[in-house]
């Protein structure tokens, strides 16, 4: 990279009255803003020549890393590789260029196109009917329990007010029952790190009849497939409440079982996710809700129009791309990854439940912590070999989780190029850990003070020239 | 190894008591403190709160995760810790020096639920 320490802001580039432009003569005379309708103080936009601007911008984004420069095992975030197919899709014009307040008689094609894509998610899910509005994982999750909330109230349970949530779960999902107006009731996990069944069940014969849903995602958050979900499912819908199921890693069992298949009746899906759309910056996404057959009366309207249509043309193309046949070869090749890399690494780093993972694993830490290398040391000394740092420090069960997933784009050489990287690591540890415990050496920007940027954070450009 | 001092009363989500008379100063263990990392704020009740054990009073925010606060015991919140809220660090400088809240005790007897400095100190070698 010939600009690694390209770091100005545009702002710093500005030139008072430089221009990358000139406009013609005026020949229509001037309309004046009413006084009250102007600005009392100039804009303070960047002044500078169309080269700065260009080149700016493009050495910005030659700093960024994402899927399409390397390697991304960010446990739980499913950051799969985005084919270039799915772009070329939704950038079609006759559908980038739609209105949605079009009259229905002009969009035939995207309302087809919906159609499909339900048609294909309740195929894949064992569910009955989707609906697309909601416009993220998190607002799925708010969506699909408003679906559950619906359902009580419309039986007078006015009651049903609780969710029982596990403790390894998502943040996402007590923060969801919270906004819906529910309440969590946590169950533990068992030492093979799935839901404690008598735990459950004390739980269950103590709050039944206040108890709204349960909240689970399969596999769990440690990567760990549930494989008590009928027991589980008995005991909450004996007691009147109803299954949710977070979508969040769908992925590993895309093709081979289906959450509406377990016993499920309420599920969001992450589209940009598990169908295979950008999402690195934070969005743009798609948590479409599923349900069984009976609870569609009960859907909200929590969006106007048809939610993120451009992420639905992505998730379609995805999965026409794949068809039938390879759709059902996604959840056994992430699996497959996921467990190859913990067998190869694991008698280097701690490995804190045994047993066959899913998509994704949790080591807790380096297996030899004599030498004081922290999870955050290696995950930044990752960098300085080209990776993407794994997810750190979630789920909280464990004090140093390094949570990886590989998902199942990769090939064989590339995993093993990041197993070597990780052993050479873990033995950097031993041998000279400051230069872990000082990483990252190779970034434009070395070790940041997390401490600072989070007691004194500076967001903006004036505030950094003021201080 | 992470400090324990004997006297104290602990709990199984690693906060402290020190009991003097009828109150008791609540804060977080050195292993809880040295488990979350760099704390960098800590979000405390208001004085004449009530807080009830077992239950939630507020939480610690590090630059890894932000954990909730649970009472070890019942009773009136009668002064907090002003000092955090500029200096939160101060808890990972000393964690039992640097109580947080300061409860008036309404039920004593409770104090038999916690454990002892040995009994603490087994909790966290498992």
């Amino acid at each position: 990279m010939n600009n690694r320490l390209y770091g100005n802001l545009i702002f710093e580039l500005s030139k008072e009255g430089r221009r990358g432009y000139s406009l013609p003569k005026n020949r229509f005379g001037n309309y004046e803003i009413p006084t009250e309708m102007r600005r009392s103080n100039d804009a303070a936009l960047p002044e500078c020549d169309e080269p700065t601007v260009v080149r700016h911008y493009t050495n910005l984004s030659a700093n960024n890393f994402g899927v399409d420069n390397g390697f991304y095992p960010l446990g739980s975030c499913t950051m799969k590789y985005n084919p270039k197919i799915n772009e070329e899709m939704a950038a079609l014009p006759q559908f980038q260029n739609l209105h949605p307040d079009q009259p229905a008689a002009t969009t035939r094609g995207a309302q087809a196109i919906v159609e499909l894509l339900e048609r294909s998610l309740c195929a894949l899910t064992g569910l009955a009917h989707f609906t697309f509005k909601p416009y993220a994982g998190a607002h799925g999750e708010l969506t699909g329990l408003m679906v559950i909330d619906n359902y009580h109230r419309a039986q007078g349970n006015m009651q049903r007010k609780k969710v029982v949530v596990p403790d390894s779960a998502h943040g996402t999902n007590p923060a969801s029952a919270a906004v819906c107006g529910l309440e969590i009731i946590e169950v533990k996990s068992g030492a093979d790190g799935q839901v404690d069944l008598a735990d459950l069940q004390r739980i269950v014969s103590t709050e039944g009849a206040n108890i709204a849903a349960m909240m689970m995602t399969n596999p769990n958050t440690l990567g760990l497939f549930e494989t008590r979900i009928p027991e589980i499912a008995k005991l909450i819908h004996d007691c009147g409440a109803l299954m949710y199921y977070d979508g969040a890693n769908l992925n590993p069992m895309l093709g081979v079982c289906r959450p509406g298949d377990m016993g499920f009746d309420v599920m969001h899906i992450n589209l940009h996710k598990t169908f295979s759309t950008p999402h690195g910056g934070g969005g743009p996404g798609s948590g479409p809700v599923g349900v069984r057959e009976g609870l569609q009366q009960f859907f909200p309207v929590v969006s106007p129009y048809h939610g993120n249509f451009a992420v639905m043309m992505r998730a379609y193309a995805y999965i026409l791309t794949l068809g039938r046949e390879n759709v059902r070869k996604v959840g056994p090749l992430a699996t497959l990854n996921a467990n190859y890399i913990k067998e190869s690494l694991r008698d280097v780093y701690e490995l804190p439940i045994d047993g066959l993972c899913c998509h994704e694993f949790v080591f807790d830490g380096l297996k030899n912590k004599s030498t004081g290398v922290t999870t955050m040391d290696v995950a930044k000394r990752l960098l300085d070999y080209g990776y993407h740092a794994p997810t750190i420090y979630f789920p909280l069960l464990f004090h140093e989780s390094l949570m990886i997933e590989p998902t199942e784009n990769e090939s064989r050489e590339t995993i093993d190029g990041f197993i070597d990287v990780m052993r050479r690591i873990a033995e950097e540890a031993l041998t000279t850990p400051d230069e872990v415990k000082t990483a990252p050496h190779k970034t434009p920007i070395g070790r940041v003070d997390d401490v600072l940027a989070a007691k004194h954070p500076v967001v903006t450009f004036r505030q950094m020239k003021e201080e | 190894m992470a400090k324990v001092i004997e006297g104290l009363y602990y709990s199984e989500s690693h906060e402290f008591v020190r009991v003097e008379g009828d109150y008791g100063f609540i804060g977080i263990t050195d292993y809880a403190q040295n488990a979350l990392g760099n704390v960098v704020y800590v979000d405390m009740p208001e004085v004449d709160d009530e807080v009830t054990a077992g239950e939630e009073f507020g939480a610690v925010e590090s630059v890894k995760a932000a954990s909730d606060l649970n009472s070890p015991v019942s009773g009136t919140v009668v002064e907090v810790n002003e000092a955090l809220e500029d200096t939160p660090e101060l808890i990972n400088q000393d964690a039992y020096e640097n109580w947080i809240i300061k409860v008036e005790l309404s039920d004593k007897s409770e104090l038999e639920n916690l454990m002892d400095a040995k009994a603490y100190e087994a909790f966290c070698a498992k």
